[in-house]
This record gives structure tokens, C-alpha cells and sequence, in this order.
């Protein structure tokens, strides 16, 4: 736990240099007749920011290695594979919606995770997925007229589109 | 008698079919959400915000405000049945409505949250509509250099009265400006912060994309971690004669309730505050002023109606910064007021001018949700009842697919979507570390006003940073601003030489 802090204070502090390269771009300076220029406010806020992160960095370093009552470990043993599962189905459905769409990684998802994780029967979760997809295609595409990411399965919707549009 | 009239034209605004229509939903949909352990109002208006882009602004608003109102009805469900609060408002009522249900008392203490629930709001939404009109008339008066002592004094609360950590607290609020400044500076209009040179950032950071990553993939998230036990369902029927009984039984805590409600609606005013802190005060004094506060603790129906009406009375108070002076009082209303940006309302007083049906239809709303989520409330307890045993893997599945289509939907770029993973997964190990999400959200949203409020303020009085205390109100706005944040260090140095005195 102690790591996952000092990691936490590492990284904001990473971020705010990083923010700060960034700003560097713009003006930050004091102008006479008009305030603050155009990268001053990004600036002097990322550089509060690590003095933060440093502050909370010192801190951590300097208390005592474990506190009482609080736990040794960042994420508990007995939620790790589901943790894992749902952070790592999230990515993967998000990287295989940009190359296959939408209706075919989400429904991949949802069955997985549901039937694997959630030990549901399959019915369950085929008919989530199934009614998930329909509500996907009904309420975005056709009511609200926003065409969903579908990758190299485009085609496959042309009837579809001529249908209903 | 103006307000009273004004009122009157709201319901004729609130009242039209499709806002009742929408209102109905976002009170169910709002008391499921609330229901289901782990997501609270704010995760609900996150998730479904993009959803509402099917009704016209005022209608999503009132939904909006509809599913923030259900969820603080649906929240003391779970507290009651699994010993869970189903939003972190709702831990107070798990005091004394977990120790109800284990007496065979579920259904009793359902309703008691339910009615109570009903009086907090109804009571708060008196409140605020005796409270709008003056506040916005006042506001009127303020310039730049007024809001910019505003946003300073909303971001000083969380310092002065968050409760959490005061280091880690300002490092969330910087943060989140800091985010709020990629993509144009708004006065020069040079691009600024476009990392890696992704053309996804030239739009800037949206709050929305920050708020489903936070609250929708991050609550996921953060609740697999924390209920890794199977958490045990009480059941609760209910009948007619159960509900006569539960409002006889509820007699005996008017005053729980009517302190509640009061104290609850002023506690939301203040930023930072908010209904959870407001909902354990009114338990702790309801309990100090009971004749039999040993009572408490035990299933006492009063420790059940004191916190259940305050938070709800908190989440109308929250709403009275936020649509009067442009300043949310919570994170769920910072969403509420990105949400109007979106739409093209900008919160604050000229809305009361120039946007007069819409401010008190969306008022007026409020008054008919509290009825309708009472009433849907009592009605689908057995539903819920049946809804508490879906395994959580199935609404996790369910919440992050809508994180995923909620995210892409408004701007339809794949970049947001890796932002919502990104913030999801950062947000996680942020709150393990124990840092406030709340300062993140709000700062995000309030960044943009912040900047330009300081800005336009300076280079109105051509560079003199005198400005923002010369001005009478931006004055003692930033008096009081100072005096917040010095609490934290008062308290310190405090505790420091009583620490001294005890050697």
C-alpha cells in the first residue's frame, strides 16, 4: 500500500511536469495591462500541483512503513481476477471496437463477463448481449441518428441502413 | 405572490406529457440506480447523460433532475435490505435500517424512508423556491471579479470543510483546472496542452468523459475491490395495511424529520458539504435530542427518517447554487450544470431573465418528482427486492458497456473512449490512495469560468490585481474564502500545542 502511494505521488508529479512542458508553450508570464498570458494559468496550476504530489511524496516517505488498520495490500487477493477481467475487457472491447466495431465487441463482452465471471447460464447472458445490441442499434442509430464505430463490419449494415434510414 | 405565479407557469411547463413522460423514467431509472449498491445519483446522471439528447434541453433537465432526485430515494433501499448504503448518502440509514430488517421491520423502514424521504424534499423544494428569486436578483450584480471570488470560495470549502486530507484535496483542484485548460486558450485562442499531438485535444477535456471515466468505469471498478462477500438480501412485503401503519408509525418523528429536512437543505447550499455530511449530522441529532437515544443504533424508526429526509432535502440544496449562481454545490450539480452548458443554458441569474419557463419548469418539476418517486418508490419495492439479487457482474457488464457507447455518442470519437479507460483506471488508484474525486469533477467544470472570470477581470481594470478586493462583495467573498482555507492550519496548530501541553 505504501508503494501504491508513493507511486501515486511519483506519477502526479511525472504528470505535472509533463502539463508544465506543455504550457511552456504559451506566454506565462505577468502582462502589464492584461493579467496572466495564455499558458500562465496551465503553468502555475501544474506547478502547484507538484508541489502537492511533493508534499504528499516527503510524507509518505517519512511516515512509519505500515500504519495501523490500514491494509497491506493495494487491490484484496480475492478481487484481483475479477478486477483484471473487468479492466482488461474494457481495453480489449475498446481496441476491437476500432477494428471490428461495436456489435461485435460488445456482445463478445457482455456474454464473457457475464457467463465467465458472473457464472450466470448462458441464456442470461446471450439475452443481456442480445437486448443490449438491439438497444445499441434502436436508440442510437435509428432514434438519435448516431452512427456507432463499426470497423471492417460496415458492409454488413448497408441493408440495415436502407431500412431503416 | 410573483414566485407563486412564476410557479404556476413552471407546472404548465412541467406538467406537459412528455415532461411527465420523462420524469416517470428518470425517477425509476433513478431509484434503481440508487438501489444497486455502489452507483449513487452522480454515477446515474453520468452514465445517462448522452442519453438524453432525444428531448429537448428543458425535458432532459427535468429528467436529469428526476433521476439525481430517485436515486436519493433509491439509496436507503439497499441500506435497508443488504446493510449496504446504495449511494455513500444513504450510510446513515444503514445505522438503523439494517438493524430494522433483521428485526422482521424491512418493509416498515422501507416506507418510513420512502415518506420521510418525501418530506425532506417537498420541505427543501419550499425553501428553495422562497430562496431562488432573491438569490439570483442579487447575483445580478456580480461581474468577473465576483465570479472568479465565487469559484475561489467554492473551491476553499472543500479545503476548509471536505474533511479529506487538505494536500491531497488542493492537488485534486489543480488537477482538475489543469485539465480544464487543454485545447484553446479561450482568450488568445492559441491551442495549449495537446499532448502527443492527438487532434482528440485541440477540443479540450470533456467533463462528461472525465465524470463516465470516474464514475462509471471507476465505481465499477472500486466496487468489485470492496464487496468481494455476497452480500445477503432481506426480503420485505408490503401491503396496504403496512403502509397506513408506516405513516401512523412515522408520527412519532416530525421533529427527526422536520430537522432534517431543514438542516439538510442548508447544509447542501455550501459546496463540499453536500447530502452525505448532511445526513449524518441530522442521524447525530436526532439522536442527541431523542428522549431515548439508546434506542438508536437498534432499529429506531427515527434514526431511519432523520438522514432519509435530509439527504434528500441536501440534493435540493445543492441545486440552488448551481441554477442561481452558477456554482454547484455537489457533483452531481456540477454535472447538472455541464450538462446545461452542453445545451447551450448557461446557470446563473440572467437564466431567470431570459430563460424564465425553463428555471421554473425545471422548479416546478421538482415539486411533481418528489410525488412521483414516492409513489414509484412504495410501488416497486418488490421489484427491487427481486432487482438486489442480480449478480454484480451482470450490472457491471451492463454499466461499463454504457460507459463505453455513453462516451462515444456526444462527440463520436474514439479518443474519448480511450480517455473514459484512462481516467477509469486512474480514478481507481487515485480513490485507493485516498484521494477526493469530488475537487477533480468539480474543478474540471468550474476551470473554464474560473479563467475567464479572472482574466476578463483583470484586463477590465488593465492589469491591477486590486480589483478583486475593492469590489464590496468580491471583497468578502474573498475574505471568506481566506478564512476557509486558514481552518485546516488553525486546526493544526491547534492541535500541535495541545500536544505540547499534554507533555
Amino acid at each position: 500500500m505504501r508503494i501504491a502511494e508513493l507511486a501515486t505521488a511519483a506519477a502526479l508529479m511525472a504528470l505535472s511536469l509533463y502539463f508544465m512542458a506543455h504550457a511552456v508553450a504559451l506566454p506565462i508570464g505577468w502582462d502589464e495591462t492584461s493579467g496572466p498570458g495564455g499558458g500562465a494559468f496551465p503553468f502555475w496550476l501544474s506547478a502547484g500541483m507538484f508541489g502537492c504530489a511533493a508534499v504528499i511524496f516527503v510524507r509518505t516517505w517519512r511516515a512509519a512503513p505500515v500504519r495501523e488498520g490500514r491494509a497491506p495490500y493495494f487491490i484484496h487477493p480475492s478481487a484481483r481476477g475479477q478486477m483484471l477481467a473487468a479492466a482488461g475487457g474494457l481495453i480489449a472491447t475498446v481496441a476491437l471496437t476500432m477494428v471490428a466495431g461495436v456489435y461485435v465487441a460488445i456482445p463478445l463482452f457482455m456474454v464473457g463477463y457475464i457467463r465467465f465471471i458472473g457464472h450466470a447460464r448462458w441464456l442470461t447472458a446471450l439475452a443481456i448481449a442480445l437486448g443490449t445490441v438491439l438497444f445499441m442499434f434502436f436508440f442510437f442509430e435509428v432514434t438519435l441518428k448516431i452512427l456507432l464505430p463499426k470497423g471492417f463490419t460496415e458492409p454488413l449494415f448497408y441493408p440495415l441502413y436502407a431500412l431503416f434510414f | 405572490m410573483e414566485v407563486l405565479a412564476l410557479l404556476a407557469d413552471g407546472f404548465a411547463t412541467s406538467l406537459t406529457p412528455l415532461n411527465l413522460v420523462v420524469l416517470t423514467l428518470g425517477v425509476t431509472a433513478g431509484l434503481f440506480i440508487g438501489a444497486m449498491p455502489g452507483l449513487g445519483s452522480v454515477n446515474g446522471v453520468a452514465i445517462l447523460l448522452p442519453m438524453t439528447f432525444i428531448v429537448p434541453p428543458a425535458s432532459a433537465i427535468i429528467f436529469l433532475a428526476a433521476v439525481y432526485y430517485g436515486a436519493m430515494y433509491g439509496g436507503a433501499i439497499s441500506s435497508i435490505l443488504l446493510g449496504i448504503p446504495g449511494a455513500s448518502t444513504a450510510v446513515a440509514t444503514t445505522f438503523d435500517g439494517r438493524p430494522m430488517a433483521m428485526q422482521g421491520k424491512a418493509g416498515l423502514a422501507l416506507i418510513a424512508a420512502a415518506v420521510a424521504s418525501f418530506v425532506g424534499g417537498t420541505v427543501s423544494v419550499i425553501l428553495f423556491t422562497i430562496f431562488a428569486a432573491p438569490l439570483a436578483d442579487m447575483a445580478l450584480a456580480f461581474g468577473p471579479a465576483e465570479e472568479f471570488a465565487l469559484v475561489l470560495l467554492a473551491f476553499t470549502t472543500f479545503v476548509g470543510l471536505g474533511g479529506d486530507d487538505v494536500v491531497k484535496t488542493l492537488l485534486m483542484i489543480f488537477l482538475g483546472l489543469a485539465l480544464s485548460t487543454v485545447g484553446l486558450d479561450l482568450i488568445s485562442g492559441q491551442p495549449r496542452l495537446i499532448f502527443f499531438d492527438l487532434p482528440g485535444f485541440y477540443s479540450g477535456v470533456s467533463f462528461l468523459i472525465l465524470a463516465i471515466g470516474v464514475y462509471g468505469v471507476g465505481e465499477v471498478l472500486w466496487t468489485i475491490e470492496e464487496t468481494r462477500g455476497k452480500p445477503s438480501v432481506m426480503t420485505a412485503r408490503i401491503g396496504f395495511r403496512d403502509l397506513i401503519a408506516g405513516v401512523r408509525a412515522l408520527r412519532g418523528s416530525v421533529r427527526a424529520m422536520s430537522l432534517g429536512s431543514v438542516l439538510g437543505f442548508f447544509v447542501g447550499v455550501l459546496p463540499a458539504a453536500g447530502a452525505t455530511p448532511a445526513a449524518l449530522m441530522a442521524y447525530g441529532l436526532a439522536r442527541s435530542g431523542s428522549k431515548t437515544p439508546e434506542r438508536f443504533g437498534k432499529g429506531a424508526i427515527e434514526g431511519v427518517a432523520a438522514p432519509e429526509s435530509a439527504n434528500n432535502a441536501a440534493s435540493t440544496g445543492s441545486l440552488l447554487p448551481m441554477l442561481t449562481l452558477g456554482i454547484p454545490g455537489s457533483p452531481t450539480t456540477a454535472l447538472l450544470l455541464g450538462g446545461m452548458v452542453m445545451w447551450g443554458l448557461t446557470p446563473g441569474p440572467m437564466l431567470f431573465i431570459e430563460q424564465p419557463e425553463f428555471v421554473w419548469g425545471l422548479i416546478s418539476s421538482l415539486y411533481t418528482a418528489n410525488v412521483a418517486a414516492v409513489a414509484v418508490n412504495i410501488a416497486l419495492i418488490p421489484l427491487f427486492v427481486w432487482a438486489l439479487r442480480m449478480p454484480f457482474a451482470v450490472l457491471s457488464a451492463v454499466v461499463l458497456t454504457l460507459c463505453v457507447i455513453g462516451g462515444y455518442a456526444p462527440a463520436q470519437k474514439m479518443h474519448d473512449v480511450w480517455l473514459i479507460v484512462g481516467f477509469g483506471l486512474a480514478a481507481f488508484a487515485l480513490r485507493k490512495t485516498e484521494y477526493p474525486m469530488a475537487p477533480l469533477v468539480l474543478a474540471l467544470v468550474l476551470g473554464p469560468l474560473m479563467e475567464k472570470a479572472l482574466r476578463q477581470a483583470l484586463i477590465g481594470a488593465q492589469g491591477d490585481v486590486t480589483v478583486f478586493v475593492t469590489r464590496p462583495i468580491s471583497g468578502v467573498l474573498i475574505a471568506i474564502a481566506a478564512l476557509l482555507f486558514a481552518i485546516p492550519l488553525i486546526r493544526r496548530l491547534r492541535a500541535r500545542r495541545a500536544a505540547r501541553r499534554m507533555v
